[in-house]
């Protein structure tokens, strides 16, 4: 797997560490709601196929960047900073009230996805 | 059989004989023989004895697909065993040994097993074997007593005991090219990229470039097609962007088009080139890769059809034509195809009588019936072989009629031959590209599975295609070197193949049966002995998945893996299922391709890739009698011993010497983070549960942190440098994981955050001094700043100088004592700590190592790694008083769920051994005594030390319940260790609770 860093080119995969589902939403800091919380750090879709994840290249720039994987092929897509997108994310939408995230059922992909506001 | 040398034929070097032996004879031979070649032309037609039945065998193929002719290779005391006879390159002195005999080739008491063939049917394991004890003779005890003659009886061949001191290699290549096979089609494409600038490599599994050109006896562009494939070999061996690796077998394809070769570099020779590896193994990074791996001759199915001098068509041929050998004088033809034609006009050519045709078909092609009328002998259209006679090698065979489903009838006709060259169709080789692909699609036409759709980078082209001609193959080969190359087709000339004009499509005929039923064992897979009646027993009894009857019948899971075998025993279950063969499925195909060494695989991998972490004290360290002990990547010191001290003494004198003046321990390794920026401080209290931007400049704080999930992940302390400035410390071990995931937290979570992390543990070095007298040596050592209690109090950070050095002094403390951690620049760090050595003599001053260290913070109560195991909560630790109620920190939402907060958890207390014997690091702790019934754990044991404060050995503990069973009998229970004791559940503070020492 070669995973094309914006930064330093394209690596070799043993150069970067796993960080997690890049859809995964992180409830707001002041966030109580369980629910929420729990999808955050447990609920994951495990797609068959595109799929977004978060890649530290910890053994070159270190930045996080969003990696587009195929689960199946293990084809690269698309990848970013992360740090970019939250931030492009949070820029792109409306401030809504932190509590009102209602209890939903585990995310789903294209759920999580636009609840990161892709 | 009686093969035989022909003159003036193949690529052998009749200048340079070859001795060799096989089974104890000599032979000779000639340098470009095969093992098998080189057999065949001594006369030698039995090779060996087959897996189960110990039936004699011959050469079925003259390639990487052998199923039969396994030998082991010798080499001293070394046996190499299974090494296909088709695949081994004679040279001087090699010797070898057929296997699974006993006691010799020709006479093999195994051969019983044939009359016991019923017994030995698919599933004989399983139905004899398991399920319950019925009788004598049944059930798994039944099988320990069998185990030891069946794996005697059965097998392949037998490996040695000695390790293996071969030196093997490896390389990483890079290419925008690579093309798998060099036959025709392999030969264009690699001349096609080359000559458009790309680096290219070709790979070969032969010892020579050409595939079927080697033996087709077409000719291209006007010349042999042998001269022609080394002609264009030539050119792309001058060509300074092309690598040819022949030798070589491309065996693994894997994710970013990364492919996995092994390179027989040494095999082939008498004694290795000196610096030169046995076996290399190739990673190839490709840009595009091209397959021309070709295709795989099948057998037909038929009674009698392992016979020694039964050999596949393409084979003999290239028997004749490479190696100059004729495998028979006398030679039938039995075929479904016209490829077959080819090989009898061939072998007719170079001399052999050609006894007969024999066809499944009632019509065939003009060009094919041209070269049977070359060939000789009678042509018997819409017959086939259906028996085959003969004790150690075939003499001759029975012909009847056959329908369109392969049933023979009627009268049989023998007709006497010493070979039987037969052709049942091409298989495309898609092993690689089922590796990087989809499913395979079946071919009505062609009867075979093509290469799938591709999921990585490749094209393909030649017979892997199904090209059914070399022209097309040339064609093909070409276009798809233009394409990996991104080059734009041109209108060169195509080089002119002069060939017969064949019909490439195959009868549809896999298996000949004949309908009485008595017409002995026809094997689809030869290497394990699996029969057509296997097959359709696995049909009977419910096996009818592909994948079922794989594991039922163990067809195609030999060495071999069923390049021979596998598409005639699909066919076989399909049409005892009635249903079409690609409705039947088809395995995937996995790596490798073809047996890889395991020391290839293992080569020039020496140790750990990892670093050894040193701190700027190491040198300091070992001159002084430390013994180092490793604490993740870092060495450490363990404790400086004196001579004829054991490990315990040692560490005892020096916890006593902190308590009782100043010790000194290097603390260079501990994590150190320099967090920095606007949002520093905001940033801290999100991450830590206690809060930082209420911290004054110049003090420090312990903190804690959390994961997302609530539980515990590392703590330490963090100064206040500045007002944007802090310098975190977290434990040696968790340094690395910290930093990731505060990174994480900064790019991911929170990117509105003005925050900059930079590892600085390699900056500082770290001298810990403590101990009564720890004020009294900086005193002496310190210039330009005060260190007494109102300059410096508890967490005070104060910066001055240490023989002429600058340095930056904390008072904190790790050992319960009033103690400092003095931080210099790393290049500094020799020279500050010899200099509060010196300044330490008059107080006695002693270094210590880990083990003190652990010791005395035992004594105190605190915890490290051992604790901090990422199972337990703060409050496991009783740390809750660190867990802020008046903001959100990482991990605050979650560490409050009722499995984190039950009361059952095991939570931190101290242990105190009540038999003066040591405790055991892990040991267990149970509430009933001893040894009887060690098994209700009410927790663990997670350190050990003897106490001098106390004078007792004592541990700390994660126990159920905590401090609800202070004073509490237990015992501990270690039964790897046969540790058993009681032991008393206490508070985890020992020594000096309160604090006043260090606080003082």
């Amino acid at each position: 797997m070669i995973i094309t860093c914006p930064y330093c080119g394209p690596r070799d995969v043993v150069e970067f560490t796993y960080q997690g589902d890049a859809t995964a939403v992180r409830p707001d800091q002041t966030s109580t709601d369980q629910d929420a919380w729990n999808r955050y750090v447990y609920d994951r879709a495990n797609p068959a196929g595109k799929h977004s994840e978060v890649w530290q290249h910890s053994g070159g720039c270190r930045a996080h960047l969003v990696v587009e994987r195929d689960t199946l092929t293990h084809a690269i897509g698309v990848v970013r900073f992360a740090r970019e997108k939250t931030a492009k994310a949070k820029a792109a939408r409306p401030a809504a009230p932190a509590k009102k995230a209602p209890a939903r059922k585990p995310a789903t992909k294209t759920g999580a996805r636009r609840r990161a506001g892709k | 059989m009686s093969g035989r040398r022909i003159a003036d034929s193949g690529r052998i070097d009749r200048d340079r004989p070859v001795d060799f032996t096989f089974d104890g004879r000599n032979y000779s031979g000639f340098a470009g023989d095969t093992l098998a070649s080189a057999l065949l032309a001594n006369g030698v037609s039995l090779f060996g004895r087959s897996f189960k039945y110990h039936r004699p065998r011959g050469v079925l193929t003259a390639g990487i697909d052998e199923p039969n002719a396994l030998v082991t290779v010798l080499r001293g005391a070394k046996r190499e065993p299974n090494i296909p006879a088709t695949q081994l390159e004679i040279y001087n002195g090699l010797v070898t040994e057929s296997q699974n005999r006993f006691p010799s080739l020709g006479f093999d008491i195994g051969a019983v097993n044939q009359l016991g063939a019923p017994l030995f049917s698919a599933g004989f394991y399983y139905k004899t074997f398991m399920g319950p004890v019925i009788g004598p003779l049944k059930g798994t005890r039944f099988w320990m007593l069998c185990e030891w003659f069946i794996r005697r009886a059965a097998g392949l061949g037998r490996a040695d005991y000695e390790p293996d001191t071969s030196p093997y290699g490896r390389m990483n290549a890079f290419c925008d090219v690579l093309i798998v096979g060099s036959g025709p089609s392999g030969l264009t494409a690699a001349r096609a990229a080359a000559d458009a600038g790309k680096r290219v490599i070709l790979s070969e599994l032969d010892p020579v470039t050409g595939g079927s050109a080697n033996w087709s006896g077409e000719t291209i562009g006007g010349k042999p097609s042998a001269d022609w494939a080394a002609e264009e070999t030539a050119a792309l061996a001058a060509m300074p962007n092309v690598r040819l690796l022949t030798r070589t077998h491309v065996w693994g394809y894997y994710d970013g088009n990364t492919l996995a070769a092994l390179e027989r570099v040494g095999d082939h020779l008498s004694a290795p080139q000196p610096g030169a590896p046995r076996h290399r193994h190739w990673v190839i990074r490709a840009g595009t890769v091209v397959l021309t791996t070709g295709a795989f001759e099948r057998p037909i199915v038929f009674p009698g059809n392992d016979r020694p001098g039964v050999m596949l068509a393409a084979a003999a041929q290239r028997y004749a034509a490479e190696f100059g050998v004729l495998p028979g004088r006398r030679i039938a033809i039995f075929t479904n195809n016209d490829s077959a034609y080819h090989a009898a006009a061939h072998l007719s050519a170079a001399g052999a009588e050609i006894a007969a045709i024999i066809d499944t078909r009632l019509t065939i092609s003009n060009g094919a019936r041209e070269l049977a009328q070359k060939a000789g002998g009678e042509l018997m259209l819409g017959h086939a072989v259906g028996g085959t006679s003969g004790s150690r090698a075939i003499s001759g065979i029975s012909v009847r009629q056959v329908d369109a489903r392969g049933t023979v009838s009627g009268e049989a006709t023998s007709i006497s031959a010493d070979c039987l060259a037969v052709s049942g169709g091409w298989s495309p080789a898609i092993h690689l590209a089922s590796q990087a692909g989809h499913a395979p699609k079946w071919d009505e036409d062609l009867q075979a599975f093509l290469p799938p759709n591709a999921t990585q980078n490749w094209i393909g082209a030649g017979a892997f295609v199904g090209a059914a001609t070399t022209a097309e193959a040339l064609r093909g080969g070409r276009n798809a070197g233009l394409k990996a190359a991104g080059a734009m087709a041109s209108r060169a000339q195509q080089a002119k193949v002069d060939a017969p004009e064949l019909d490439p499509h195959p009868a549809p005929i896999f298996e000949i049966r004949a309908t009485d039923g008595k017409s002995g064992k026809a094997f689809v897979d030869h290497q394990l002995d699996v029969t057509a009646e296997d097959v359709r027993l696995a049909h009977r009894e419910g096996f009818m998945s592909v994948e079922h009857l794989k594991r039922y019948t163990t067809l195609g899971m030999a060495t071999d893996q069923g390049k021979t075998s596998n598409v005639p025993g699909l066919a076989i279950m399909a049409a005892a299922r009635g249903i079409a063969i690609p409705d039947a499925g088809t395995t995937r195909f996995r790596p490798p391709f073809a047996p890889v060494s395991l020391g290839a695989l293992a080569a020039e991998r020496f140790g750990e890739v990892k670093p050894d972490r040193l701190t700027p004290m190491h040198d300091w360290h070992v001159e002084h009698g430390a013994i180092m002990m490793p604490a993740g990547l870092w060495h450490r010191p363990q404790i400086y011993g004196l001579s004829g001290e054991t490990l315990e003494q040692a560490y005892v004198r020096e916890a006593k010497a902190v308590r009782q003046s100043v010790g000194m321990v290097d603390v260079s390794t501990l994590g150190k983070i320099a967090v920095q920026g606007p949002d520093a401080a905001e940033f801290l209290d999100r991450v830590y549960t206690n809060k930082f931007s209420t911290l004054p400049v110049n003090k420090a704080r312990y903190g804690l942190m959390l994961r997302e999930d609530g539980l515990l992940l590392d703590d330490g302390t963090t100064w206040r440098l500045g007002e944007t400035e802090f310098l975190m410390t977290t434990t040696t071990a968790a340094a690395g994981k910290v930093m990731q995931h505060l990174e994480c937290l900064l790019d991911v979570r929170w990117p509105d955050l003005n925050v900059a992390l930079t590892s600085v543990s390699d900056e500082w070095a770290g001298t810990a001094i403590s101990g009564p007298n720890a004020r009294k040596v900086l005193e002496t050592a310190v210039k330009g700043t005060a260190v007494d209690n109102e300059s410096l109090p508890f967490m005070g950070i104060v910066r001055g100088e240490i023989g002429g050095a600058p340095v930056m002094i904390c008072r904190l403390s790790f050992s319960g004592e009033l103690a400092y951690e003095v931080y210099c620049g790393a290049g500094h760090g020799t020279h500050v700590w010899e200099a509060l050595l010196a300044a330490g003599e008059p107080f006695n001053t002693l270094p210590y190592g880990m083990e003190a260290l652990g010791t005395l913070r035992i004594e105190k109560g605190h915890v490290t790694g051992a604790e901090i195991d990422g199972r337990v909560t703060a409050r496991d630790l009783y740390l809750d008083w660190m867990l802020s109620k008046k903001k959100p920190f990482v991990g605050s939402a979650m560490m409050d769920r009722e499995g984190l907060a039950a009361e059952d958890r095991i939570r931190l207390v101290g242990i105190v051994s009540l038999d003066g014997q040591p405790l055991g690091g892990g040991a267990h702790i149970v509430e009933s005594s001893g040894r009887e019934e060690p098994r209700k754990s009410i927790g663990h044991i997670t350190a050990v030390c003897y106490s001098p404060a106390l004078s007792k050995y004592i541990g700390l503990a994660l126990v159920n319940g905590g401090k609800a069973r202070h004073g509490q009998r237990a015992f501990t229970a270690d039964p790897l260790r046969k540790r058993y004791g009681p032991v008393e559940i206490v508070s985890h503070h020992f020594f000096d609770p309160d604090g006043s020492r260090m606080h003082g």
